[in-house]
């Protein structure tokens, strides 16, 4: 009884075979390794919150020598590419409104002679509010560009900054140090969620799966052939952009490399899990791929990566503890900068065990279910 | 070439004859397939359930204005003006501060991401305020590996940090130039304003692309679409059956959604409804060209999912304008993001929600989702075609 339930030699073949339905079409096989590759290298570069390139109107209507010093400032500030000079003032609401610049500076006439005069010469300053983020930090460095050019018109040389900032583990803060090592975690949850939901959808989309059921082969056989395949590629997806960030992008890697592999094999377990339980619940490949996309772009969004867990409610906050991927970036991101020490680690590690303990018997009660 | 073409033209009388337009073929086509679309549960979650999981944690959870962000404060120093800048930093609203006495404590918890950064008073704090100038009063520490919010916290702290100075009164003189930043079309610089409109686009490249591969995919996978093709249907009412559910699925989709996002999350739509719906109508012609597209070429479902996944949706999500501002990326990859309809979209939903009708903007952006759309049903006809030899 004992051998029939569980034999290695079957788990093997059904090892192969499964390895093999994936990876035997070349179309597959390419689809598999080199879009994840090729996204991290494109996102990489695409995403950042900085802001750089834009443009920005000015509306200049004083003749004097500050309205002159500070559009000279803005003109070689290196997050502006174009300084753009209107005439009048219904021109640069067009401009802004038509989103060709993403702020713009209305000038008055008596802005050198206020600041002649020992006032403060004040300029308006037109932001677009549809790109809030950048318009916000537009509006700061804009601010910073004023104060700047405030600060030779009083002569004041002194007036030192009350503060000191440093910051740590990414001290020019490279939005690529923080990006690439976040995309390894996205892009292998998604490879590894699509292969597993898919899994034993297409056998019974196909009808193969009654056969498989018919045969000798026992449920935890069925898990382990199925997860293996997927377990595998996502890891060596995860592995090969850890690569691609360390040897091609030169980001420092701090951490332990051995924890890391772990953390990894742990997340992209807990991944099949659930990739596994939506292919035992659907009926179709449609509805599995479907089913993935459903639960795998919530769990990209409330992971963390796009913004901190922190700004979420507090109900949303205890959600994010189940979503696998909110602890493996904050593994990956310790271990790429931080030098996180193991105790750290491991305090983000075992909820990652907890979660693949829990979605792997999930899974294996969906597929038994299937059985009766 | 041309006598390939005269031949063609000499059957075609024929042909036509049998493989004529026929209404009553392609609504019985729409009917079966609007069916076989609403039958599956699949196809519901993802056109009505899925927008408003998105749009409630674009609503909720997506928030680039950074709130709470916990820091700690080392105070050092035992002083009367220490312990009033610790408390001003305690009254703030955007930090979430939390106290220590020790700086390496504070260091552990920027290491574990306890902290996102903290702020150093230290011992000899009211000697440097004494001093007045010369030495820095506090340092900022940051946790660099979160870039924006690692801004966010100095800005933030080094606005605490100002104000409590001019609050000292020690003679701070007025600024000579000052800027008076308005926010336009957005006053409150809520994030999720410029957030949710993008999110709609998300959803419909999900239904649009995603969607349509599949199906299509499917049809291909199985043999049934050889068989469809060889009925007395022509290509154009095959695949205007096919898409037609699923464009009416994605306009019904929008539609919810922009009325779950002005009448529940607050965003104004200034423009017309008319400009919303024909800005959607327009997007949905990439969008399923491009599910045609990929399903005529990878002709499996697997495939399918995987290239729509890693070109439709994960660009429309990165590449496009949404989340990361276009301008700040590298020339060859704005050059990438101009192929991208959802950067059209986007753009023009943001105005169109926020702004108003402003047709400067909404012009060329229809001119180019129509012109790659295009391109995308003309790649699609010549991959089917390809196939069938």
């Amino acid at each position: 009884m004992l051998a029939s339930s569980f034999s290695f030699i079957r788990l093997r073949a059904q090892f192969v075979k499964e390895v093999l339905s994936i990876l035997r079409d070349p179309r597959s096989r390419m689809v598999v390794f080199m879009p994840p590759i090729l996204q991290l290298l494109v996102f990489s570069f695409a995403a950042t919150l900085e802001v750089r390139n834009v443009d920005i109107a000015v509306y200049n209507q004083d003749a004097g020598r500050w309205s002159h010093e500070l559009v000279q400032r803005l003109d070689s500030a290196r997050f502006i590419e174009h300084v753009r000079h209107v005439d009048s003032r219904q021109r640069l609401h067009e401009l802004i409104d038509r989103g060709e610049v993403i702020a713009a500076l209305a000038i008055p006439m008596d802005f050198s002679r206020a600041i002649a005069a020992g006032d403060s010469g004040r300029a308006q300053v037109l932001v677009d509010g549809r790109r809030s983020n950048s318009g916000q930090i537009t509006a700061a460095y804009l601010a910073a560009i004023a104060a700047d050019a405030g600060a030779e018109a009083v002569m004041d040389t002194q007036a030192p900054d009350p503060v000191s900032v440093r910051h740590w583990f990414n001290p020019n803060l490279v939005y690529r140090w923080f990006i690439v090592p976040g995309l390894t975690g996205i892009l292998a949850l998604f490879s590894a969620l699509l292969i597993t939901s898919l899994s034993i959808a297409r056998e019974r989309e196909l009808g193969t799966f009654d056969q498989l059921l018919v045969s000798p082969t026992s449920t935890p056989e069925i898990i382990i052939s199925k997860s293996l395949p997927a377990l595998a590629i996502g890891s060596l997806v995860g592995l090969s952009m850890v690569g691609v960030g360390v040897f091609l992008f030169g980001i420092p890697f701090t951490g332990s490399f051995g924890l890391l592999l772990a953390s990894l094999v742990l997340f992209i377990l807990s991944v099949v899990g659930i990739g596994l339980m939506i292919s035992a619940v659907s009926a179709t490949q449609q509805q599995a791929i479907l089913g993935a996309f459903a639960i795998g772009v919530p769990a990209v969004l409330m992971s963390g990566f796009a913004t901190p867990v922190e700004n979420m409610p507090v109900i949303l906050q205890w959600l994010a503890q189940a979503i696998p991927l909110k602890h493996f970036l904050i593994i990956v991101e310790g271990s790429f900068l931080k030098a996180m020490p193991p105790g750290d680690i491991f305090a983000n590690l075992w909820p990652l065990a907890a979660i693949a303990l829990a979605t792997l018997t999930m899974a294996a009660i969906f597929v038994r279910g299937r059985l009766q | 070439m041309n006598a390939v073409q005269q031949s063609a033209n000499l059957d075609q009388p024929q042909a036509m004859r049998l493989r004529r337009f026929d209404p009553r073929r392609l609504a019985a086509l729409v009917y079966k397939e609007s069916l076989q679309a609403l039958r599956d549960p699949s196809t519901l979650l993802i056109a009505f359930v899925l927008p408003v999981v998105l749009l409630l944690l674009f609503a909720y959870a997506v928030s680039l204005d950074a709130r709470n962000v916990r820091i700690g404060v080392v105070l050092e120093s035992p002083g009367a003006s220490a312990e009033s800048l610790a408390a001003a930093f305690a009254g703030t609203r955007y930090l979430d501060t939390r106290f220590a006495h020790d700086r390496r404590v504070a260091a552990g918890k920027l290491v574990s991401g306890e902290l996102r950064g903290y702020v150093v008073i230290p011992q000899d704090f009211e000697r440097r305020l004494a001093q007045r100038g010369g030495e820095p009063l506090v340092q900022i520490i940051t946790d660099g590996s979160h870039p924006n919010t690692a801004n966010y916290v100095e800005n933030y702290a080094k606005g605490v940090v100002q104000s409590w100075r001019a609050g000292l009164d020690i003679a701070t003189p007025a600024q000579a130039v000052a800027l008076e930043p308005r926010y336009w079309f957005n006053a409150e610089l809520e994030s999720r304003r410029a957030l949710i409109p993008g999110a709609i686009a998300i959803v419909m490249t999900i239904i649009g692309t995603m969607l349509t591969a599949l199906v299509v995919a499917r049809e291909w996978e199985r043999g049934t679409m050889e068989a469809v093709l060889s009925t007395p249907a022509t290509v154009a009412e095959i695949l205007i059956g096919k898409l037609l559910p699923y464009f009416v699925l994605g306009m019904l989709s929008t539609l919810g959604s922009a009325a779950l996002a002005v009448f529940a999350f607050n965003v104004p739509l200034r423009g017309s409804l008319a400009a919303l719906m024909l800005l959607s109508a327009v997007f949905m012609a990439p969008a399923l060209g491009q599910g045609l597209l990929i399903s005529s070429l990878a002709r499996n479902q697997f495939l399918a999912a995987q290239i729509a996944l890693f070109t439709g949706f994960l660009p429309a999500f990165m590449l496009s304008g949404f989340l990361y501002e276009i301008d700040a990326m590298p020339e060859p990859i704005r050059s990438v993001t101009r192929l991208i309809p959802a950067r059209y979209f986007i753009e023009s939903l943001k105005t169109v929600f926020l702004a108003g009708d402003i047709w400067a903007v909404f012009i060329p952006n229809l001119l180019a989702m129509a012109a790659i759309g295009a391109l995308f049903f003309m790649l699609a006809k010549r991959a089917t075609r390809k196939n069938l030899e």
